[in-house]
């Protein structure tokens, strides 16, 4: 479904992605995991077309990414929740949802998705006049999924959706992200939390310093020397 | 307290001129982050459009100022694209004195084709006073305060409720996430120039009809004044243009009538560097803490 092959991204000199090669097969949950600074977020940029590549190329279900506007990749069914989550604050939970339907017409299928996305969180419905700043960080993070689903993306990517928040939110995260995938998204989730985004992924990636340096299916990283070492402290 | 009354009426009609033209500072600032200095010369540009209409095409009044907005509308989106947009992705600097450039090219263009001369403003609607008591209030200043109300409604009728307001929200707070959403960034700056340089264009019309007088450079200091009234609500927030543009309006119209008229422009810039001291973000604005 996504395909990547020898991606460099450079900021200025310096390269942040140095020769990555992966994919992302209809249905999966692929993880790529990595410290901090190991190019993981670059990577999703790019794939959303905030970033351009320096070589190598990314492609979507035959379509060629680099080549379109952010807005083009979103309309093409590639929708991405953003490391920090980066809600609008000063917009209400609602239109923080409008926002991820912008390029839809149809106010029946928007109704439609909105309905989804509460039946998902309700927690969000139950707020949707309030002024999405003041949410919790956990409720933040439902409000960026749920924004990103709006737009019913094939394939949603997911930058540290763990980040910042309490270990029980952390969990609830991640059996969302499990029933998303369950109902027909394809996800690719980029975690420092290298545990829990390795139990739910069918396939992962270990990055470092912009570099693929490990891959096979989420029981075998969890199980290898090299990731236990490295991010499981064990 | 009649004597009070008449200066808060004077201040008003004065202080919605400078809310419309601090409106437009206000919101592009908000979304790129631009003090947009050649604002005042699209409020200038509106004028002279409204007299234009108004003398050679014996328009009345309000298809004037109409027409007088959708053409600066059009004027401001085209610097936007022509001097703007290309610097993107540069310093603020450079885009601040891009915008000085902009501002010192319009007022010469406008002084070659015009001449630095002042005209009269055609009175395409006669001025009548009425007087209540002691208290006069001449049809301009009516005409002045409704319009900017109307105009101030629909403004947050567009950014509250339609779409493209939302999107001028939502890319003014965060603008790679609207990105992300698929927001088209550069259309809703676009929009964003297009509704307040008709804004700043509707103030130069009223202000014409108000004042009488005209000239290329007329849109200096009401400019700068319009943004300090922006800075003074709070840069970015759109009350707080209507608020600061107010404020400025009505203490400029009491330090005149105290007899210090002189000093009115001292006493405004004054203003800006108190609060500049005490309150940078602004009488509306609050000190932005990021949630991380």
């Amino acid at each position: 479904m996504l395909k990547i092959a020898d991606l460099s991204v450079r900021y200025g000199m310096i390269e942040a992605v140095k020769d990555v090669s992966f994919e992302v097969n209809e249905g999966e949950i692929v993880s790529l995991i990595g410290a901090n600074g190991a190019g993981k977020t670059t990577i999703l940029r790019t794939i959303s077309g905030l970033l351009k590549p320096f070589k190598g190329s990314i492609s979507f279900e035959e379509t060629d990414i680099p080549r379109l506007s952010p807005q083009k990749i979103v309309a093409s069914g590639l929708s991405q929740v953003p490391e920090g989550r980066h809600i609008f604050a000063g917009l209400s939970v609602l239109e923080n949802l409008e926002m991820g339907a912008y390029l839809r017409k149809s106010k029946g299928e928007n109704k439609e998705m909105l309905q989804m996305v509460f039946e998902r969180f309700p927690i969000l419905e139950e707020r949707k006049a309030q002024d999405a700043a003041t949410l919790s960080g956990g409720e933040q993070q439902m409000l960026a999924m749920g924004r990103a689903l709006m737009s019913k993306p094939r394939l949603l990517l997911l930058d540290e959706p763990s980040m910042g928040l309490a270990p029980i939110f952390i969990k609830e995260i991640f059996n969302i992200i499990g029933e998303i995938n369950k109902q027909g998204t394809t996800i690719l989730l980029i975690e420092q939390n290298a545990k829990m985004a390795l139990s739910i992924a069918d396939r992962g990636y270990v990055l470092e310093t912009g570099q693929i340096v490990l891959s096979g299916s989420g029981k075998e990283l969890l199980a290898s020397d090299e990731v236990q070492k490295a991010y499981l402290g064990g | 307290m009649t004597g009070i009354l008449q200066q808060l009426i004077n201040g008003i009609s004065l202080g919605s001129i400078y809310a419309l033209i601090a409106l437009g500072y206000t919101m592009v600032y908000g979304i790129i982050k631009l003090i947009n200095f050649a604002h005042g010369d699209i409020y200038m540009i509106g004028a002279f459009l409204g007299y234009y209409f108004i003398n050679e095409y014996q328009l009345s009044f309000l298809p004037a100022l109409l027409l007088a907005m959708i053409i600066s509308a059009f004027l401001g989106v085209v610097i936007e694209f022509l001097a703007y947009r290309p610097l993107r992705n540069s310093a603020r600097i450079t885009v601040l004195i891009t915008a000085i450039g902009v501002s010192f090219l319009i007022e010469n263009v406008m002084i070659k084709l015009f001449t630095a001369n002042s005209r009269a403003f055609p009175q395409a609607i006669e001025q009548q006073k009425f007087t209540f008591g002691s208290l006069q209030v001449s049809n301009y200043q009516l005409i002045i305060i409704v319009t900017t109300l109307i105009l101030m409604t629909l403004l947050q009728f567009i950014v509250q409720k339609t779409k493209m307001g939302k999107a001028m929200r939502a890319v003014s707070v965060d603008t790679d996430a609207a990105m992300l959403m698929g927001i088209n960034v550069n259309l809703t700056i676009s929009f964003t120039f297009a509704i307040g340089s008709a804004l700043a264009a509707a103030g130069g019309v009223l202000i014409g009809l108000y004042y009488n007088s005209i000239d290329p450079m007329m849109g200096v200091v009401p400019g700068l004044k319009a943004f300090i009234a922006a800075v003074l609500g709070g840069i970015g927030l759109i009350p707080g243009a209507v608020v600061g543009g107010l404020f400025i309006g009505i203490m400029e119209t009491v330090v005149s009538a105290l007899g210090f008229s002189v000093f009115k422009d001292a006493f405004v810039y004054g203003i800006l560097i108190i609060i500049l001291l005490i309150k940078p973000s602004g009488l509306l604005g609050k000190n932005v803490k990021e949630k991380v």
